[in-house]
Order: C-alpha cells, then structure tokens, then sequence
C-alpha cells in the first residue's frame, strides 16, 4: 500500500481537511465523539506516515490475509458471454473469504497502537463481523458485534462463525432490525464506552476520517490490480466492476483508477425487487437526495419527511440505505457511473459463475457478475473487463437452497 | 432584540432560581395529546420545554426515548406537523420558550431557510441537533440566527476547554451539558464530577448551562440546580408517557411539581 505521498500525475484529492468530498460526507456525530474521531484522524495520519507501521500491516496482509489475491480470467464464462474478456479480482481468496479483512487489519492496527482493549463492529450479512472477531481474536482484543435481529437469523453460520473466534455477538432489536439499526448501537456502545474502544466501520461510510481510512486499507485492492493488469493484459482495462452498498470493496478497487484515463468505474448497486417498485437498496442509481446519516452526508433512501426508509434486497451485505459519500461525489463529477442489479439478476450469475468458471460467489458481489454479464457482450473480444469479485458464497448457500425449494 | 430563552435566564438569574426544562417528543403517545402535555408541562413548573423531533435512526438515544420516536412515526409525525403543533401551543402560551431537539435529516429534508421560516412563524425558539457539531454548524446556524432562533448546542465531558468556548462563540439561548458519556437515559450521574465540569466550562463560556442525562428525581434535580442554571429531564419523563394515557396531564404536573420544588428549595 502506497498511502503516505501521492506520485506526480495523480490530481484527485479527497477527501478535504474536515472529510468532505465536495457536499458529501463531514462529521455529523454528537458531541460526545467529535475528540475521539480528532485523535483517531491524528493518529491515523502518524500511523501511515511511521514505516514500521505500513511494514506491520503490509506484513499481516501478505502472510495471514493471503495477498496478493489473484486476478483469474474467466475465459469460460467470456467465450459464453460472446464479448469482453472477463478477469476477477479474487477477494473471496482471502482469509475470511471477503475483501473485509483488509480493512479490519488496518484498524485493529490502530487500535493496538491506540492502547484501545476492546473493539466492536456492526455487520450486516455478518462477513465484517466475522473479519473484525477474526483479527481480534489474532491481537487479544475483547470484541463485540451488532448484528440486526432479523439478520442474525437470515446469517447464522456466520453469528457462530463470531462466537468461535470469541466474540460476543448482540441482535439489535431496534428499528427495522437490520444493518442500519446495527450501525445505530454500535454507536450508542461506542459513546458510551468511548475511552476504552475502538469502534472499526466495516465500509467507506461513516464519520470522517472513517469513510479516508477505510478507502486507503482497501486500495491495496486496486493497486496488486494494476500491477497484475499489466503484467497478464499489458494494459489497464476498459471497465472496472465492482458491487456498492456501503461501497468498501468498490471504493478501493476505484480509488487507484481515478487518475487513469480510459477505465470506466462501474458500482453496482442493489436492485432487489426493481428500481422503479422502490423496494431496493439503490440510492445512487434511484437519485436519492442527499441526507444525513450515520455521521456523513450522502444520497440517502429516506421520505419526504427525512426519515429513513426501508431497503430491501436479496444480500443482506447491501442492504444498507445511504451509500459511503465518496461514491455520491464520484457520481456527482461523472468518475465513476452507477447502476443497479436485480436480485434474479444476481442470482442468475451466481449461478453462471458457479457453473462456468467453478467458483461459488457472494450474493453481493454477483450484483457486479450480473452487470459484467449485460455488458460483456456490447464489447469487443479485446476489450477487457475487470469484477471485483469481492467475496465468497459459502455463507449464501443456506438462501440460495431455500429459493430452490431445498432445506438442508 | 433578547429571545424568550435569553429573558427567561435573566429572569431566573435575578430571582435567584434555576430553569427546569422538561422533554417530551412530540407526537408521543399520539399527536393529539402533544399540545395538551406541553400546557402539562408548563403547569407542572416547567420553564422551558424541549419538544423532541421523532427520527427514524436516533443514535444519540437510549432505549426509552427511542421508543418514544417509534410510537410517533407510527403516526407518521413529521418535522412539519411538529412545527404546527408549537404554532398550536402558542395560541395559549406566549411566554414559554420551545426548543426543537432532534437529528440533522429531517431539517435537511425540508431545507434550513424554510425550517428556519416555518419554525419562527410558529413560535419555535431554538434549535438543538444532536448530530450537527460545531464542524458542520457554521452556516446552518446562521440560517437559525437569522430568523431569531438560538441554536443550542451540546458540551460533553469530553469536550476541551478551548472548543467550549468555540461553541459559545456560536451558541445562543443556553448551552447543554451531557452529564456523561453515554445515551439519554442511562443511569449513572456523577454529581461531584458534574460540579468540577461546570467549573471548567464556565471559565469558557457566559451562557447559561443546562444539564440534562441521567437526572431521574427530585433528589438527582437538586444537586444539578446546585451547580447548573437548569435542569434538564427527558427519559424520567417519557417513562410517564410510556404509562398510557390515563391520567397523564396529572401525573405529569404531580411528577414535575415535586421536581421544581426540590430545584427552588436550591438557591443561588
């Protein structure tokens, strides 16, 4: 990871002082923890400057997350789709079998070098979760997780998956009981215990400096991509693909590309029944106004009234109704697009991917499949298209039997 | 021009006697009973009322106002229909100060200028939101001022000397003083680290400081008048709401009537 200095011909640069990418993100939080985001900024900022803790976290990467992941081409899947050649970024490879582990190891870092014993998280479909009990459980930390009610029952592999690595998992039984109400606790803990815990954010979201810091961990993403796009294709590709709820895995497979010309930036978001039913979790595709939430600004899924509305879609990992600001301010400057995939659409490529190329992925990241499998085919065979293909989908068999009518 | 907020201080301050400022959110336990709880309130000895704004997502809560924001939006209450519930209360009360409390979307949603406009029209004093720090208020709360609103703003036990008075600089009306880290209703008042606070914030600032989190009784509300300028209640008394609606303007007024006597038995 190339964090501390940017090179010459790179000309983005975000977020400003106080976390705004232009209107979007800031530090809208109560009072209560404006001095603790002040000193995680600071720290963070000595952190990433200090070579001993970049050999630390580049160390933990390569040898207990398994980096660099791959970059496969999946000339089966290609030849069938008749267009673009199709490469994945193999984050389901890692440890944990997401692209969240990244991120966790950058702030459990933090939080040692920040003296914090105890950390807690909120998880959605649970793989931030089991990420964040995981890296606890390799530093001796305590660790708590909010998991929405409803969620812990849709997830329970992973809700065991935390307990055996030690972590002690509580259901939210507030609001609609999912990855936004988990958010809210893990907040409501995080005032509460501020002087002994480090709250680790799974995605791009959040106050600042969260929404910078999670970025930065997981732009080792899109920096192993560049180099290995130009060692197998000999070029950069046409298209990057990546799924978007909160955004982490698309936002750092993104960021190294924003200074390249030529590489279109595609976050698929959830569609879930359709955009136009309004029962989706696809904020930026929708044009949702921006709002507050969860301590930044961003195009958020809310009412006339400014209340938040519920989400709906089939990977509990997007089920989310705001969006990391970073992805609002790309879409407002035209650097990245975005688009929505259907949850039949996701599934019908969960179900290519499986078939063709034999690897079973995440309902969130078939979102991007789904995408890659529209757009392929308007491409040439020289084109080349890259899919984060940002996690694995072990945890979705028990869903994905239940629509085939299967009890296992 | 002094707001209400600003003259109900100095009234207070020259008969020597601390404000007692009750919470209830608006449209709990339905939006037909808010304007009569309010006159409750003001019956029981309230000197000013922080009428809460419900919000789908409070972070800021604990588990009793929370539920309090969710039986409001069962009625689907909006920011708009609290703002007439004020222009409602003031047609019988033009001296009590109203101060809207709530999280920064649904004023977002309507937009500062018209929330600012539509609030003031109505009778609405001051603005108090949670998750708008001093590093996201600068502008919106010039929106506020410029329609005669007092913005007020939070101080917590972690808040440097130094950003108290930044805050002030910014405040109007009173400041408020979270007596601990921690949601509303938690239930672990430090007194004697409240009184060496107060100290501290008021080297820093010359408004008026309010402390609410954690006061649940008449006892608790002595010792903060003791060493505040008011007391602050919320959770204690959304406890009485959560009772139903049986007898609830009397219990109200008894509950706060026993407060106020315990906050005048204090005298500055």
């Amino acid at each position: 990871m190339q964090m501390a200095g940017k090179s010459a011909e790179q000309t983005y640069d975000m977020p400003d002082a106080h976390g705004h990418f232009g209107q979007f993100g800031g530090i809208f939080v109560a009072e209560t923890l404006i001095p603790a985001l002040d000193e995680l900024r600071v720290e963070y900022e000595k952190a990433i400057a200090d070579p001993e803790f970049m050999a630390e976290f580049n160390y933990e990467l390569k040898h207990y997350v398994g980096r660099p992941s791959p970059l496969y081409h999946a000339k089966r899947w290609s030849e069938v789709l008749g267009g673009a050649q199709i490469y994945l970024k193999r984050e389901d490879l890692n440890h944990t079998g997401a692209h969240k582990v990244n991120n966790t190891i950058g702030q459990v870092l933090l939080a040692r070098r920040m003296g914090k014993k105890r950390v807690i998280a909120e998880t959605g479909a649970g793989q931030h979760g089991v990420a964040t009990a995981t890296v606890a459980a390799r530093y001796g930390l305590e660790c708590v997780v909010y998991m929405g009610a409803e969620d812990v029952k849709r997830q329970a592999p992973n809700v065991f998956r935390m307990k055996l690595l030690g972590a002690k998992v509580v259901a939210v039984e507030s609001g609609s009981k999912t990855l936004k109400d988990a958010m809210n606790e893990a907040m409501r803990d995080w005032v509460t215990n501020v002087d002994s815990t480090y709250y680790i954010i799974g995605t791009c979201a959040g106050p600042h400096p969260y929404p910078m810091l999670v970025r930065d961990f997981q732009s080792v993403i899109g920096e192993e991509c560049k180099v290995q796009c130009a060692e197998q294709v000999g070029r950069q590709p046409d298209a990057v693909l990546a799924c978007v709820g909160g955004g982490s895995n698309a936002i750092g497979i993104f960021y190294p590309y924003i200074d390249v010309p030529g590489v279109r930036l595609i976050g698929v978001e959830a569609g879930g029944y359709g955009v136009e039913t309004g029962r989706h979790a696809a904020p930026l595709t929708a044009n949702a106004k921006p709002g507050v939430l969860h301590g930044n600004r961003t195009a958020l899924m809310q009412d006339e009234n400014g209340q938040i509305i519920e989400t709906h879609s089939i990977s509990a990992g997007l089920d989310y109704p705001g969006v990391g600001p970073e992805h609002s301010y790309l879409k407002e400057i035209g650097r990245a697009e975005y688009v929505a995939a259907n949850d039949d659409e996701a599934i019908a490529a969960f179900h290519d991917l499986c078939r063709y190329e034999g690897i079973i992925p995440a309902l969130e990241s078939s979102h991007a499949l789904a995408y890659a499998k529209k757009l392929a085919p308007t491409l040439s065979k020289d084109q080349v298209i890259v899919v984060n293909l940002s996690g694995r989908g072990d945890k979705d068999i028990p869903t994905l039997a239940r629509l085939s009518g299967i009890e296992l | 021009m002094a707001s209400r907020i600003q003259n109900i201080f100095a009234s207070l301050k020259a008969a020597g006697r601390k404000a007692l400022i009750p919470y209830i959110t608006a449209g709990d336990p339905n939006p037909g009973a808010t304007v009569g709880l309010m006159h409750a309130l003001v019956r029981g000895g309230a000197d000013i009322i922080e009428l809460g704004v419900p919000f789908s997502d409070p972070m800021a809560d604990g588990p009793v106002i929370q539920k309090a924001a969710e039986r409001a939006l069962a009625f689907g209450v909006s920011l708009r229909q609290v703002i007439g519930m004020v222009a409602e209360f003031r047609k019988t009360d033009g001296k009590t100060p109203v101060v809207l409390m709530g999280y920064a979307n649904p004023i977002e949603a309507m937009g500062y200028e018209v929330f600012s406009a539509l609030a003031a029209e109505a009778g609405v004093d001051g603005v108090l939101t949670v998750d708008l720090p001093l590093e996201e208020a600068v502008e919106r709360v010039a929106t506020l001022k410029r329609h005669g609103l007092d913005p007020i703003f939070l101080l917590a036990p972690t808040t440097p000397a130094q950003r108290v008075a930044m805050i002030g600089e910014l405040a109007s009306g009173y400041m408020y003083y979270v007596s601990l880290k921690g949601v509303t209703g938690a239930a672990h008042l430090d007194i004697d680290n409240v009184a060496d606070k107060m100290r501290q914030l008021r080297h820093n600032t010359a408004l008026p400081i309010g402390v609410g989190f954690g006061i649940r009784d008449a006892e608790s509300a002595a010792a903060v008048a003791k060493v505040a300028d008011a007391v602050i209640i919320g959770s204690r008394i959304v406890q009485e709401l959560e009772q139903g609606e049986s007898g609830l303007q009397d219990r109200l007024v008894a509950f706060l009537s026993g407060v106020r006597s315990a906050v005048d038995a204090v005298r500055a």
